[in-house]
């Protein structure tokens, strides 16, 4: 089962580009338009998902998709270097088109959580951009990185829709499982289905635990600002 | 600005955007030229018109349910039980948690009793309580943060020293000053009925994401046309929110969706 190795890659990938674009466009320094911009197009893209979402990367990294034919002509077609969007690769690409903005909504707090004092303490007191990040930034934002993280794994581990269109059950994860033992006219097993679906349960009672416990610390901080 | 918060930005950008514009020029595809045969053929196809207006039932009747449960419900925790107020967030946030599918298989499971009547098997509206529970998290928190804006406890006791009861408290004083609350919940759970597909092709239901998921393994162009719309439709909903949540300090739950 692949579950929980794509749920892991598209947490990591999402929380760190969710992460980056969401303190490029949200920081202090970013023009103020952004913010709202950056906030609503994130929460489409969030909401945007199941079946349709599977059909707009066809349109754009499907074998004729957009995307395909304008990286072929320029001699980089995906599909000659082993890429495929009904594949692995493919799923966590179109994973990542809802992970990212939803990544940039829950790291939201945590990024206007950051004080500009800090930095310019920091800067006061001669650190370099390196350093401040080094000392102050990460520590501070890390426990509510990974927080989201564990969120965003949650999220991609029970998407259904997404996989079910795109790879029509090429890729074996556990909620497709699921729906064919008990959707399914040849395999049906509901109880191997319970036993499934209660393995998926502890999965994500185990990442709620790891989430909590991230939280608390992350809330620490917080509780100083206030 | 740096440079690189530039590139960041633009990133984004690009992965939001190159999507969308790549579906909308294959939904307009037409042969070797553009035009809107692909939209025409989904308009005049009966089946999208049927479930289309199944899930518009659907997420009406779900958003009905989730209301009459939790507006009820959020005002006595505030107004009585704030001791519970963890409890129920906690419960409420689980839906968010634990995958639709394995609310499926415990919904299918419940439904095998026998005192569920034979006829409410074969409706549609058998998704609905499904739904509900889906929706939890969207109705709570809407509401929630919209009841911690206002002063029940003044507002309940004001009202019944004018001698008002407690439906017509709820109904007269309360439900206007939560409705930002109600709607934006009500836009959250619309977006997120008319995107479910897991349950409803489980349960083997014939809503509009099943018809999206049947055309496209039939047809390509007018699969990409649905698609458009279903952007278009979450699209609608959140812009709703926005329009109601303009007053400050509304934030009103943004995340969520059917995946």
């Amino acid at each position: 089962m692949k579950s929980v190795e794509i749920s892991l890659i598209t947490a990591f990938l999402g929380g760190a580009l969710g992460f980056l674009i969401a303190y490029a466009a949200l920081s202090p320094g970013a023009p103020r338009l952004l913010r709202p911009a950056f906030l609503t197009f994130s929460g489409v893209a969030a909401n945007f998902g199941g079946v349709p979402l599977a059909f707009a990367f066809i349109s754009t990294l499907g074998t004729v998709g957009l995307a395909t034919r304008a990286l072929d002509s320029m001699g980089l077609n995906p599909y000659d270097h082993g890429f495929t969007l009904f594949g692995f690769w493919g799923l966590v690409v179109t994973y990542l088109y809802f992970q990212i903005p939803l990544m940039i909504i829950i790291i939201a707090p945590a990024i206007d959580g950051l004080k500009a004092e800090w930095r310019e303490a920091a800067s006061n007191l001669g650190a370099t951009s390196t350093q401040y990040w080094r000392y102050v930034g990460v520590p501070v934002l890390l426990p509510s990185i990974l927080g989201s993280m564990v969120l965003l794994f949650g999220g991609s581990f029970a998407a259904y829709a997404t996989a079910y269109a795109l790879t029509s059950g090429h890729i074996p994860l556990v909620p497709l499982k699921i729906g064919e033992l008990i959707g399914g006219n040849v395999l049906s097993d509901p109880h191997q289905a319970y036993a499934l679906a209660f393995g998926m349960v502890i999965v994500i009672a185990v990442a709620m635990a790891i989430y909590f416990v991230l939280e608390r610390r992350a809330s620490r901080w917080r509780r100083t600002v206030q | 600005m740096t440079r690189s918060g530039w590139f960041w930005i633009a990133v984004g950008v690009i992965y939001f955007f190159v999507p969308l514009a790549a579906t909308a020029e294959f939904s307009l595809k037409d042969g070797d030229s553009y035009s809107f045969a692909a939209y025409r053929e989904i308009f005049d196809d009966p089946a999208f018109r049927d479930t289309f207006f199944l899930s518009l039932k659907l997420a009406v009747a779900t958003i009905v349910v989730a209301l009459l449960l939790f507006i009820p419900t959020v005002y006595w925790v505030h107004l009585r039980l704030p001791q519970f107020r963890p409890l129920v967030q906690f419960l409420c946030a689980l839906p968010f948690v634990v995958p639709p599918i394995v609310l499926i298989v415990g919904l299918l499971y419940v439904y095998n009793y026998q005192w569920v009547p034979a006829k409410y098997l074969g409706s549609p509206y058998y998704l609905v309580p499904g739904y509900v529970v889906l929706g939890f998290p969207f109705m709570f928190f809407a509401l929630d943060n919209a009841f911690r804006a206002i002063d029940v406890h003044t507002l309940t006791e004001a009202s019944q020293s004018l001698g008002a009861g407690w439906i017509r408290t709820l109904w007269r004083v309360i439900l206007p000053n939560v409705l930002t609350g109600a709607l934006a919940g009500a836009f959250l759970t619309f977006a997120l009925v008319m995107g479910e597909f897991t349950m409803a092709s489980l349960a083997l239901f014939n809503t509009f994401p099943t018809y999206i998921n049947y055309i496209g393994q039939t047809k390509a162009n007018p699969a990409a046309a649905l698609t458009i719309i279903s952007f278009g439709i979450t699209w609608l909903a959140l812009l709703g929110i926005l329009l109601v949540g303009r007053r400050p300090g509304r934030a009103a739950v943004q995340v969520g969706g059917a995946r």
